[in-house]
């Protein structure tokens, strides 16, 4: 949610059952504001909460002028003082996969993974049990990517792509009309395109380059894995996506 | 009288005369029409059945339309529906088409026109009004304009009551319908062969194909509309561009593309729907039904308990939680309850579920559970008969089947309403303003395979629930039971807040079940806010431990009532001993939350302040790990002591080993909440 418009996404939002206490809320538009002055960022964004054991994470993120580039996260306990984390990797994800349960809410916690690794010693091949430990930053950093590259959604029509290449903020969007919002196919994945270069050329012949320049939720497998479970009085749609559920987009 | 004065109209008709030549086009007249006499023009108002007839051709369209009934114009559609045709085909008799075509340059208002000219003007102008209305008005619905056309021949072939087809005949009224529409217990007379050409050129120009709605008739009659109004100069050389004109304008209706058009219709249903709640109920006096109101009702107050739960960073938003009270408010007053509690809401797939937990009052609620009970002993009562069957055919054949020694095993009895897992009943609706449905009680049986399935809710009440192990139930089997479960592990409220009543009996003497009811403790002084974030033994359950039996007391499946003792005692006699079923006991009421087991290694709990930057007005909050979304608060302040559990918004996955395909997940929390906030919840 833009920082500047937060509390008005909120409200939509909460449809859920899940929001933010008066003084989080409070502190987080001062305290994004800050944010964005001294990262100069383009637009912050309050990207959610991941609940832990003993403490919750405070996720935002900001993003520079090209809206498809990697944003830089930013995590806080307190909604007042935020730290940067590191960019995500291939080798975090695969670390962190075998990491289950809830997070700790501590960001120094490690985990501890036992792993058997085949040791060599001379001519020797036995297993040795590895204690791997596992930070739950690096944890944090991977699990918020997969949540994006999984659920991040956009309306079409919201970006759109100039030939130079950066892509942009299309002023001009002023939201779905209620039947389309409707349908799947009005929603892209917020993310580089996968599938994009698969499809037919006949299928491509209909594409807009400027504004399909992403996946679109059409073709997810399964089927039905995001879907719409309400109206909102006010007209708005709460889409909830069933794989990361949890995960809604007004 | 002579002829009508094929002159152009008193110019003081304008509009009207246009208006005429529009209406007379559509009808596509064809033959001539005679001119009216004035002894006609007296007699018409007389005739009943004219008066009936265009009394019915006004309801026809005044119903069509909305338009004033107006039996003034019987005299004025005679006048106007009366001149020479230039486009006569003479081949057509005269009494089923006697509308006339009027060119501008003619009004039949012969010598009458004088004295009907006022008349006239307001009767053509509201009848054009109508029928032109009425004609644009149902396009797609033919078999009505059919009629309509019927009936709009009817005032005129009366009105023109001249030779042929003017006839005293009531029939005539009604022109027979070429298409049968129209049903009359009036004979019909023989149609003459003219007569029968016509109807069935009409007919004919009346079909419509399979492609469109448009008939040639219809079309045509636009057509020339268009021509009349447009009056280009050379019309048979633009014929054909006008024709193509025509017909894309019947598919294209105009769109204003200044204004928007009305969208958005599901959302003012919706608020239809919503505003109904807001209602207030009509009976009584203004001031009884304030004095009512102030008095203690059911309905909790629900504003408060969603401020609390805000400050701890739960809920719903202030406007939807007062659509909920206003639910419950409704809800309390359709049924007999005693108590009612706002539970909680439940995502679904497609909708979501709000969840009243209520109370009847004594007595209320046999005869519901009558009604739910007959069904299911009709159920069993088929299955019974398809065993039978089974029985006869094994013993045909002639190599006998064997057996199978396999026994269902027992089915345990579910818990009387008010007791254990029934001890509450549920109301569920899906958004505030639409009624409220009751959920059946739940059955041990549900609670075990609940147990083992973890699925979205979809939101339809009557879907099945396909799993495996498969569910006995549809989804509002499978909600309660998720509900019974929930509740059972997640009501909590702090130590001493409900204490047992004073009871004489041991605990022994219910069979080490425990005590089964609590009242709340009028000397609860409540316990200081941090006190109840640091430890967990400050908070108890107050719900019943579920058994892995599935229910909340234990209930020995082996122990046959009398019936089945009779029938199957030599079963019974081998089966002794065999089976020896441990009594299941669980924790008593009102356990301290410490002892509640670990989920792998990990706390079941986690208590918070709800602001640390404010801890002396802060609330204590307490947050289920097992279950995600269910959220407790207590204030330190004993006057606000209550602690409404409130297992809020529940969604998805259970950690539950392994088992379910993909996606499902039972009424887990959705923490993940809102705008891409994740709680990233790995399976176990």
């Amino acid at each position: 949610m833009d920082a500047e418009s937060l509390l008005l996404a909120l409200e939509l939002a909460s449809g859920s059952g899940q929001g933010l206490s008066p003084d989080r809320r409070a502190s987080l538009l001062t305290s994004l504001m800050l944010v964005k002055r001294d990262y100069r960022f383009d637009r912050v964004l309050f990207w959610g909460r991941i609940l832990g054991l003993v403490a919750d994470y405070y996720i935002a993120q900001g993003v520079s002028e090209d809206q498809l580039a990697p944003r830089k996260t930013l995590y806080s306990l307190n909604c007042m003082e935020w730290s940067l984390l590191p960019p995500a990797t291939k080798e975090m994800e695969t670390q962190t996969s075998v990491v289950k349960g809830r997070f700790m809410g501590d960001p120094s916690h490690e985990y501890e993974h036992t792993e058997l690794q085949k040791v060599n010693e001379g001519e020797k091949v036995f297993e040795e049990e590895v204690v791997v430990q596992i930070k739950e930053e690096t944890r944090l950093v991977s699990v918020i990517d997969q949540i994006d590259k999984a659920v991040a959604v956009i309306p079409r029509g919201a970006l759109f792509k100039t030939p130079f290449g950066p892509i942009n903020v299309n002023r001009t969007f002023e939201g779905l009309s209620l039947s389309e919002a409707k349908k799947l196919s009005s929603y892209f994945h917020f993310r580089e395109p996968v599938e994009l270069k698969n499809k037919t050329l006949l299928e491509k012949a209909e594409l807009d380059p400027s504004l399909d320049f992403m996946d679109s939720l059409e073709h997810d497998i399964p089927k039905g894995c995001s879907d719409f479970p309400e109206v909102h009085p006010s007209g708005s749609i709460l889409e909830d996506n069933g794989q990361c559920s949890g995960n809604f987009s007004g | 009288m002579g002829d009508p004065p094929p002159d152009p109209e008193p110019p003081s008709q304008p509009t009207s005369s246009s208006r005429n030549s529009q209406v007379s086009e559509r009808r596509r007249s064809r033959e001539r029409t005679r001119p009216l006499v004035p002894e006609e023009l007296q007699q018409i108002p007389l005739d009943p059945q004219i008066l009936r007839g265009s009394q019915e051709v006004l309801s026809n369209q005044s119903n069509l339309r909305g338009w004033p009934q107006r039996a003034s114009l019987t005299p004025n559609e005679n006048l106007v529906f009366q001149a020479e045709d230039p486009y006569v085909n003479p081949g057509f008799s005269a009494e089923v088409q006697p509308q006339a075509y009027l060119s501008e340059g003619r009004l039949q208002a012969s010598h009458n026109a004088s004295l009907m000219l006022p008349q006239l003007q307001q009767g053509e102008g509201n009848l054009f009004q109508q029928l032109e209305s009425a004609y644009q008005g149902s396009p797609a619905d033919l078999p009505g304009q059919f009629t309509m056309y019927q009936r709009e021949d009817l005032p005129f072939s009366q009105g023109t009551q001249h030779g042929p087809y003017m006839r005293d005949d009531p029939t005539l009224q009604f022109s027979p319908s070429e298409l049968g529409f129209m049903s009359f217990n009036m004979e019909l007379p023989e149609p003459e062969p003219r007569e029968l050409a016509v109807q069935n050129a009409k007919a004919y120009l009346l079909q419509t194909s399979v492609n469109s709605d448009l008939s040639l008739y219809e079309h045509l009659a636009n057509l020339l509309t268009k021509i009349l109004n447009q009056r280009p100069e050379d019309p048979l050389f633009l014929l054909e561009s006008l024709n193509r004109t025509t017909q894309w304008e019947w598919f294209h209706p105009k769109l204003d593309t200044l204004r928007d058009d009305p969208e958005m219709q599901p959302t003012y249903e919706m608020a239809e729907r919503q505003k109904a709640l807001f209602g207030r109920s009509s009976s009584g006096e203004g001031e009884q039904e304030m004095e009512e109101e102030t008095a203690e009702t059911a309905v909790p107050n629900i504003m408060e308990k969603a401020f609390y739960f805000e400050q701890a960073g739960v809920g719903l938003s202030s406007d939807e939680s007062f659509r909920v009270f206003m639910a419950l408010k409704q809800l309390v007053e359709q049924q007999p309850i005693h108590t009612c509690r706002f539970w909680g809401k439940i995502l679904g797939l497609s909708r979501s579920y709000l969840v009243a937990e209520v109370e009847f009052r004594e007595g209320e609620e046999e005869a519901e559970e009558e009604e739910v009970e007959e069904m299911t002993e009709g159920g069993e009562g088929m299955e019974a008969h398809g065993e039978e069957e089974g029985d006869e055919d094994e013993d045909k054949a002639t190599d006998v089947i064997p057996k199978p020694t396999w026994k269902p095993p027992p089915v345990i009895p579910k818990e009387d309403s008010r007791t254990g897992t029934n001890r509450y009943l549920y109301f569920v609706c899906n958004e505030p303003g639409r009624p409220w449905m009751r959920l059946p009680h739940v059955t041990p049986i549900q609670i075990v395979q609940a147990r083992k399935i973890r699925k979205f809710f979809t939101g339809y009440l009557d879907a099945p629930v396909i799993s495996y192990p498969p569910f006995p139930g549809n989804e509002a089997n499978y909600l309660r039971a998720q509900i019974a479960r929930i509740s059972a592990a997640t009501h909590i409220s702090p130590l001493g807040f409900y204490q047992f009543g004073e009871e004489e009996g041991d605990e022994e003497e219910e069979g080490g079940a425990g005590r089964d009811s609590y009242e709340e403790n009028p000397d609860f002084e409540g316990i200081p806010v941090l006190e109840l974030v640091d430890s967990m033994a400050n908070w108890v359950h107050h719900t019943q431990h579920i058994l892995p039996q599935g229910r909340c007391t234990w209930v020995n499946p082996l122990q046959k009532t009398e019936e089945e003792e009779e029938l199957g005692e030599e079963e019974e006699k081998a089966d002794e001993g065999v089976e020896e079923v441990e009594q299941e006991v669980g924790p008593p009421l009102l356990t301290p939350l410490s002892e509640d087991a670990e989920i792998m290694h990990m706390a079941p709990w986690t208590a918070r302040l709800s602001c640390t930057l404010s801890p002396q007005y802060s609330v204590a909050v307490v947050r289920s790990n097992l279950w995600p979304g269910a959220y407790a608060y207590a204030s330190g302040n004993p006057h606000s002591a209550r602690v409404p559990q409130r297992p809020g918004h529940y969604r998805d996955e259970r950690p539950h080993g392994g088992g379910g395909a993909g996606p499902e997940g039972c009424p887990g929390a959705g923490p993940g909440g809102c705008g891409g906030r994740g709680r990233r919840r790995r399976g176990r």
